[in-house]
């Protein structure tokens, strides 16, 4: 282990550090590999065979399968890799906060507007 | 020598992307975002700047985590833009200033800044929004250097450290064998934070003293380490840090002082707190 001090926590926030850049890489790997359409494509066709292809660990395709963005952070995916994965599905990011969040996309999206006021 | 004229800086979301494809700048969603872009585009009709530099961070377009560097320059041509993952359509290709970057490149190395040189580079929304913002009648009438900082994978760059690069910048910019005018966009943040039980998380005080900091304090942000900037601005707010780097890019040349030529600020866009600010060099 790399010994250093621990940081405080910030409540819901979990920093994307080697631990985790580690911990996802063939998810992430796959997420940046949705940038081309015809892998969005291939992905589509077969999210089976594409996962092995890349080699996803276990949690990471039941996230996959789950479509569950916490699983997926959990899994060690980065939040500008997953959202390539999202808009394969045609979501926002108001329904991906809404579903961390456990809000419905109309709460979470006045709870936005209420931290303009 | 090249001549600093100000810079600009504007968040980056790809919403306004796909809003400016349909025309949306007036639904009522878009027309407090888009009306605060008027007062800058006759700045820059009559400043007519010539180069851009243009700090921003990738979001997963041209670089992944298996080569991921702190500070890149793109020493390129042209830098074109590509499918991030939505089918959005593309923006124009930006035209390289080639013989700047390199000026620029020398000088980061020569001051001990270890950087990643792109001979290619592909630019995202982060990079290409803010010229089409900026020029929306496109046709760009300006060429760019764009320097990408990592905000992607921890650990991030300093403030401070960030700080320090964009004065290399502005001190190699100022010291370019050119007779053209150059200005500093930064683009990202403001506070914003996509992922987690904390996501939708936007910091207005914080965000307002940080853009006032810019007027009258450049270096006020410098005091925060990288754990205390997420905390106060979100995961994806870390963006604040290309600001900082070119509001530091003005601190050098003929005169350090600053003007405000216009500012906005707007919650929400998509999941952010948008800022707009222009900055004239008063020399």
């Amino acid at each position: 282990m790399v010994s250093r001090t621990p940081l405080p926590q910030i409540p819901g926030t979990n920093p994307f550090d080697g631990e985790l850049a580690k911990k996802g890489y063939a998810l992430n790997k796959m997420c940046f590999s949705f940038n081309s359409a015809e892998n969005r494509a291939e992905f589509k066709n077969d999210e089976e065979a594409y996962m092995r292809k890349y080699g996803l660990t276990k949690p990471q395709a039941a996230a996959i399968r789950a479509k569950n963005v916490l699983q997926l952070l959990d899994a060690g995916g980065n939040a500008y890799y997953l959202a390539k994965f999202a808009g394969i599905f045609g979501l926002d990011m108001q329904d991906i906060g809404a579903q961390q969040t456990g809000m419905t996309k109309e709460e979470f999206k006045a709870k936005l507007v209420a931290a303009g006021k | 020598m090249a001549k600093i004229i100000g810079g600009l800086g504007t968040s980056h979301i790809p919403a306004i992307g796909g809003a400016i494809h349909k025309g949306l700048q007036q639904d009522p969603y878009w027309k407090p975002f888009f009306d605060g872009f008027p007062p800058i585009h006759e700045w820059l009709k009559a400043q007519k700047p010539d180069v851009m530099v243009i700090f921003y961070n990738d979001h997963g377009l041209n670089f992944f985590l298996d080569k991921m560097p702190t500070f890149a320059v793109g020493a390129a041509p042209q830098y074109v833009n590509s499918d991030e993952g939505w089918g959005i359509p593309s923006l124009e290709a930006l035209k390289g200033e080639v013989d700047l970057s390199w000026q620029i490149i020398n000088h980061l190395v020569d001051k001990e800044f270890d950087i990643t040189t792109c001979q290619e580079l592909l630019v995202d929304h982060a990079c290409s929004l803010p010229l089409k913002l900026f020029f929306p009648e496109g046709n760009y009438p300006v060429t760019v250097v764009p320097v990408c900082i990592n905000t992607v994978q921890f650990p991030l760059p300093k403030a401070h450290r960030v700080y320090t690069l964009g004065r290399a910048v502005g001190e190699a910019v100022a010291a370019w064998d050119s007779s053209k005018k150059v200005a500093f966009i930064a683009s990202g943040g403001l506070s914003h934070q996509l992922e987690g039980t904390r996501a939708g998380f936007i910091n207005k005080d914080f965000d307002l003293k940080f853009m006032e900091s810019l007027l009258t304090n450049p270096e006020w942000a410098t005091q925060f380490s990288i754990h205390e900037l997420v905390e106060k601005t979100g995961t994806q707010g870390i963006e604040l840090l290309t600001w900082l780097a070119m509001r530091a890019a003005l601190t050098v040349g003929e005169g350090a002082g600053v003007r405000k030529v216009h500012s906005n600020y707007h919650i929400p866009i998509s999941n952010t707190a948008t800022g707009l600010l222009a900055l004239e060099k008063v020399s």
